[in-house]
């Protein structure tokens, strides 16, 4: 792998950890599978696309988020005041959110940002290029969030994903709990997707098909090698793992591996990670069978 | 207080399995009343608190609490007024939370929510207080995770929590059946000395009949979804658990099985 790629698979990484954030806030934190991230991912790269190619890179990145804020909203509406499950509301958004994507983009399956300005455009010709905005959004983010793990709200939010009936004996709604943490977590997927189709020049109307699993591959790495003992630790970890699942993503490719195969190695990923625990405690017990049926 | 007038609720309405767990159900209490309630299983003692926390909706009649009129509000908003425990220790806390996180979510019971930060420097020396008064030695413990802690433990910390912004009332749902009998022992007094501290009405459903008479001022027996027997003053005074057993059967329809309170 040269330098080049990568420096290039650290600066994906760093943008997509904003996916594995999100999915941290909602999968983790709020223990809810939400697969509105496909979704949601591809809403914000198109709202960032068609406001950059309109020259306000800036205010696209802003509305890119704050659509997924509104994508997340309404799974979380699906959830709780329609009480459907929330891998049905997922669903039900993601595909929703195909036909609004495209109408976002004006009908087109793709929109290119050649030669228009975007948030990397003036720090592109600095020694780093395009890495000092990568770095500064993930690690921005990534503090932002920790600070709000610690106020009243992030608490009842945290709680809530860890004992919902307790939460709601401490009179406190754990619906709107659901919307404000849903909404978050699709506001930092919209805004990764928004970063993304600057920094690709491009948005396309399947870049975010698989982004849930994506997102969880580097959420599950990220914990395994760094630990997940508490909200900072697990933070910086999902950060790491999501720049590690480029750099394992660049490797495959200078491989002479197909892109599209990654998708089927971090289903694989997820999958292991999801099944451990089952697989090691069936390994066990045969294990004590074993031992039993020689005393026997 | 309290008042419940003529709470009815069925499930499974309209179906071969319909079952009516509560049945015109009228109750008054005073304040700083302590009520324990005993019955059979079935009796619809867990159902009443269900209706009384919110849980679900009642299908008919009213319930005042204060005066006003708390019918059709939201379990979450009740519970600014009412703190509830469950039998099952893991119902009242949040494992993967600390001590101190989980008191603090409490403490926001009746406040109002804000950006604060959620663990001051002020409500932790109020935290470490208020834990050191268990006699359990949790106040050096406040960043343990909650999910470590034994039931007894838990169970004392739920305690804590459901009081430590005192409630105008507060609902034991067999909060010491899971402990061992010296640990139970140590909630009931614990119990005992919060409630009586603060003077907030209590409501306890116990099987221990003998717990029933002791504690509180009032005892109310339930039925297939009736209050059959309502026990205070001079009559519950010297009364022993050999006549309230004996009031239970002249009172209760379900014959044969009678002896299942002193079962389950």
């Amino acid at each position: 792998m040269t330098l080049l790629a990568f420096q290039g698979a650290v600066e994906l990484g760093l943008i997509y950890a904003l996916v594995a954030l999100g999915l941290f806030v909602s999968y983790r934190i709020l223990d809810i599978p939400d697969l509105t991230v496909d979704g949601s991912f591809t809403l914000g790269a198109a709202v960032s696309a068609v406001f950059t190619a309109a020259a306000h890179p800036w205010l696209g990145l802003a509305l890119g988020a704050a659509a997924g804020f509104c994508a997340g909203m309404v799974s979380a509406f699906l959830q709780t005041k329609l009480k459907i499950q929330p891998i049905l509301a997922g669903i039900l958004c993601m595909t929703g959110l195909y036909s609004i994507n495209l109408r976002v983009m004006g009908g087109r399956a793709m929109i290119s940002l050649l030669r228009v300005d975007t948030i990397f455009t003036p720090f592109s010709q600095g020694p780093l290029g395009k890495l000092p905005v990568a770095a500064v959004a993930a690690v921005a983010v990534g503090v932002l969030l920790i600070l709000f793990f610690r106020t009243q709200t992030g608490l009842c939010l945290r709680a809530t994903g860890d004992n919902e009936t307790m939460v709601r004996s401490s009179s406190i709604n754990t619906d709107r709990m659901k919307f404000l943490g849903l909404g978050l977590a699709n506001a930092l997927v919209g805004g990764s997707g928004a970063l993304i189709a600057q920094y690709q020049n491009s948005s396309d109307m399947n870049t975010g098909v698989g982004m849930v699993v994506i997102g969880m591959a580097s959420l599950i790495i990220g914990e395994a090698l760094f630990g997940r003992s508490s909200v900072p630790r697990s933070v910086f970890a999902v950060i790491l793992g999501a720049i590690l699942y480029r750099i394992i993503y660049a490797f495959v490719m200078a491989r002479g591996l197909a892109a599209s195969d990654l998708k089927l190695i971090s289903a694989l990923i997820v999958t292991l990670a999801l099944s451990y625990p089952v697989v090691i405690q069936r390994y066990k017990l045969r294990k004590l069978m074993k031992e039993a049926s020689k005393d026997a | 207080m309290l008042e419940l007038k003529n709470v009815s609720k069925a499930f499974f309405p309209g179906t071969p399995n319909e079952r009516k767990a509560l049945q015109g159900i009228n109750l008054k209490l005073e304040d700083g009343d302590f009520v324990t309630i005993i019955g059979g299983n079935g009796a619809g003692k867990s159902t009443l608190f269900n209706a009384i926390a919110g849980t679900f909706l009642i299908d008919g009649g009213n319930i005042l609490l204060d005066g006003q009129n708390i019918t059709f509000w939201r379990d979450y908003k009740r519970a600014r007024q009412i703190g509830r425990l469950f039998q099952d220790p893991l119902a009242g806390t949040a494992p993967n939370m600390t001590i101190e996180e989980n008191l603090s979510m409490a403490y926001l019971r009746g406040t109002k929510q804000g950006h604060r930060p959620g663990s001051r420097k002020q409500n932790e020396e109020f935290f470490r207080e208020r834990l050191a008064e268990l006699g359990l030695g949790l106040e050096d413990r406040m960043k343990t995770k909650m999910g470590l802690l034994s039931g007894g433990q838990r169970q004392a910390v739920t305690l804590l929590m459901a009081t430590i912004v005192p409630p105008k009332l507060l609902l034991l749902d067999e909060h010491t059946a899971a402990l061992d009998p010296g640990t139970a022992e140590k909630v009931t007094a614990l119990t005992r000395q919060i409630v009586q501290r603060h003077r907030i009405t209590t409501m306890m459903i116990t099987h221990n009949m003998q717990q029933s008479l002791e504690m509180g001022n009032r005892t109310i027996m339930m039925d297939q979804g009736k209050i059959v027997l309502d026990l205070q003053g001079a009559q519950r005074q010297g009364l022993t658990v050999e006549k309230l057993l004996e009031l239970f059967r002249s009172h209760s329809q379900g014959e044969g099985d009678n002896d299942r309170i002193l079962l389950s």
